[in-house]
């Protein structure tokens, strides 16, 4: 190093880290990029999965797994293809390497091809669809959330659980809307007298309203993320269905933010899920506790996910000294999922997507009157998917 | 066949929804040539204003003018501020220019409330639905239909017995004469942006109790509201109100019966999937044979 450039690094010392070679590099945080859904009726989806994940960051002091790391958010608006443009951004401007965030399928559809095939990985916080859990599984594709299917399979076996016989199910017209009724399917054991492809952006469901009535199922299945959600269920009110026809949803149907849009008229849901914020485990309560002390408003699953999905690379960073070079080693290290999830059980499968419990929960009143998700007993023990098997990793 | 009636009515509601918004939309294209965008702010600022005043006071009577007036406001400040300036340049820059109004909107609504739906209740009185023979239907559906036909009237007698009508009418087909007679185009315009503004925050307003009061709300109704102005004729109110029943109508019974039809032709599953496929392009399929037919659209303003 001559004198001139031994001046300048000492000048832009604190500054700059730029002419600083090897070990200082270390100092410069390891860049995450977040795509997710953080405008639109989606929107508080991202918010909360942005909000846990950054909350992870905090209680490990601006760390994950002792490694600093500067999280770059950016709003996919729920369209795939600006999700695609962020994440080029993200890996040919910033040098990213570490990718997560996506809320919405058809958006991780477009995006995460795109991330594999520049060599970087991905961790999935939410969207797991089916055509990336079987035979299109990849060596640097994690989901910590769960496979889109299981969410449904689980709702469908609380159908069961709970003795219905003929069920009327809707879900969006895109692949989780059709995961979702592939997955209820699999598992329900009763007829099923009415399937209904809603629109991905449908907000008005009336017509949808008089065909279940029409039908006389014994139970409805519905799967529709956010703002939609709310509208069904309050139009399903509207149209006296609620009294007459109980309802089966998984836990995207019915969060703590659809709870309470909807209020009463939701009472007697039944929701499944792999994580509630009633869940008594150490995990869970710490997260609970610190996430309404920052942000003191209901926590979502999404919430929940977001912190997982930061557990799970905090623990990978930690085994790996902080890189994401050596993806091999990268991987070796997550699998492992030495972190405590907020759900209790959790491992990753042979298509690197979660082996979990799952839960029924029932919405009903608290000792305040106000309704409340709780937690009534697990529905199926240390599940995979459907697709692990087609997966050759 | 009272599901088929049930449906119709759903359609017809959907139908009002869409006239109140193609109604503003339309005008304001036909007299001004302005391609505004940013109307399905004005359905958000209504529903949100609505739903606001509706839950800080918890009378659904109070949200009503809120809803209308904070619409009307925000519409004729548009005009003054943003769009006044467009009339003179080309289509491309007033899209440019309200589609930002859009992106500002959004962002504001995200900023005063947050990204998670805001929740109105349908005032008791018109909770419940009432019985109509075949069928029970919910009365506040009920009401938005009334509603909805009731300004429809009050809109063409406005239009085609008033004063200000018959300058709207001339601004539309002879603008520069109607300049020339010494009549304030500046006021009218500011005018007629308004009333689009009310009209549409009427539709949001309604929308509100139905529908979850959210960011982004009013892209989602505005492509079909544009589908609804296409096939109308632009700057048409007659074809906005033929349009929007229109297309409320094929919407509503492609969603409803497309799957039964075709369900007896293949297997469920394909019959389902495809059904949602088809039924989600009805209307533009509806909008591309209405312009191979009549390629100003059903009614045309200008001959």
């Amino acid at each position: 190093m001559s004198v001139i450039k031994k001046a300048a690094c000492g000048l832009a010392a604190g500054v700059s880290i730029l002419c600083l070679g090897g070990a200082a590099a270390a100092q410069e945080p390891l860049k995450i990029g977040m795509v997710t859904t953080l405008s639109g009726p989606g929107g508080y989806l991202g918010q909360d999965i942005r909000d846990a994940f950054n909350l992870a960051v905090e209680m490990g002091g601006g760390k994950l797994g002792g490694t600093p790391v500067q999280v770059l958010v950016e709003d996919d608006a729920l369209k795939p293809g600006q999700g695609k443009q962020i994440a080029d951004k993200f890996m040919k401007t910033d040098k990213v390497k570490l990718l997560t965030g996506i809320v919405f399928s058809n958006v991780a559809l477009a995006v995460v091809p795109d991330v594999l095939d520049n060599d970087g990985i991905y961790v999935s916080p939410n969207a797991g669809p089916s055509t990336l859990a079987g035979k299109e599984c990849h060596r640097n594709y994690f989901v910590v959330s769960w496979q889109n299917d299981s969410l449904h399979e689980s709702a469908g076996q609380n159908a069961n659980n709970l003795g219905f016989k003929k069920a009327f199910i809707l879900a969006p017209n895109y692949q989780a809307g059709k995961d979702a009724l592939e997955g209820f399917k699999r598992m329900f054991k009763g007829e099923i007298v009415g399937e209904v492809f809603t629109r991905l952006d449908q907000t008005d469901f009336a017509a949808e309203m008089a065909q279940i009535r029409n039908a006389k199922p014994d139970v409805v299945f519905q799967f529709h993320p956010g703002g939609a959600g709310i509208a069904f269920l309050r139009q399903y009110q509207q149209a006296g269905l609620i009294e007459s026809v109980p309802m089966v949803v998984p836990s995207p149907s019915m969060d703590a933010v659809t709870l309470k849009a909807v209020g009463a008229p939701a009472l007697g849901l039944n929701v499944s899920a792999q994580w509630n914020s009633d869940f008594d485990n150490p995990a869970s309560k710490e997260f609970v506790e610190a996430f309404t002390k920052k942000y003191n408003r209901p926590i979502t699953y999404y919430a929940s996910q977001g912190y997982d999905t930061a557990l799970a690379i905090g623990a990978a960073l930690k085994a790996t000294g902080g890189k994401v070079d050596n993806a091999e080693a990268f991987r070796t290290a997550m699998l492992k999922a030495d972190f405590k999830s907020v759900r209790g059980n959790f491992k990753f499968g042979r298509n690197q997507h979660p082996i979990q419990d799952w839960y029924s929960m029932r919405v009903e009143k608290d000792d305040a009157g106000n309704p409340v998700i709780r937690t009534k007993a697990k529905i199926l023990s240390d599940v995979g998917d459907s697709y692990a098997k087609d997966c050759k990793l | 066949m009272a599901l088929v009636l049930e449906q119709v009515l759903n359609g017809v509601q959907l139908g009002v929804m869409l006239f109140l918004l193609a109604a503003g939309l339309t005008l304001i294209f036909g007299i001004m040539g302005v391609i505004n965008l940013a109307h399905g702010s004005l359905y958000m600022v209504g529903a949100y204003a609505a739903a606001f005043v509706a839950q800080a006071t918890g009378s659904f009577l109070l949200a009503i003018p809120a809803g209308l007036a904070a619409a009307a406001l925000v519409g004729m400040a548009i005009e003054y501020g943003v769009v006044r300036h467009l009339y003179a340049r080309d289509h491309l820059d007033q899209v440019l220019a309200t589609f930002g109004l859009i992106l500002f909107f959004n962002q504001l609504v995200v900023l005063l409330f947050g990204r998670q739906p805001m929740f109105v209740q349908i005032p008791p009185a018109l909770a419940g639905a009432v019985d109509l023979g075949f069928f029970s239907y919910p009365v506040y559906r009920l009401c938005i239909i009334a509603v909805g036909l009731a300004t429809a009237g009050a809109l063409f007698w406005l239009i085609q017995r008033t004063r200000l009508g018959m300058l709207v009418r001339a601004g539309a087909t002879h603008r520069d004469m109607v300049q020339a007679l010494g009549v304030d185009i500046r006021l009218l315009y500011t005018v007629v942006f308004g009333l689009g503004a009310l009209l549409a925050g009427l539709a949001g307003l309604m929308a509100g109790p139905l529908l979850s009061v959210q960011v982004g709300m009013g892209e989602q109704i505005l492509i079909l509201t544009f589908v609804v102005v296409v096939i109308g004729g632009l700057g048409s109110v007659t074809g906005a109100f033929a349009g929007a029943l229109l297309v409320g109508v094929v919407d509503t019974s492609l969603r409803a019966f497309l799957p039964g039809l075709l369900r007896g032709l293949m297997t469920g599953s394909e019959a389902d999937a495809l059904a949602g496929g088809v039924s989600a392009m009805g209307v533009y399929l509806l909008m591309a044979i209405v312009l191979l037919v009549r390629p100003k659209g059903l009614f045309p303003a200008h001959g």
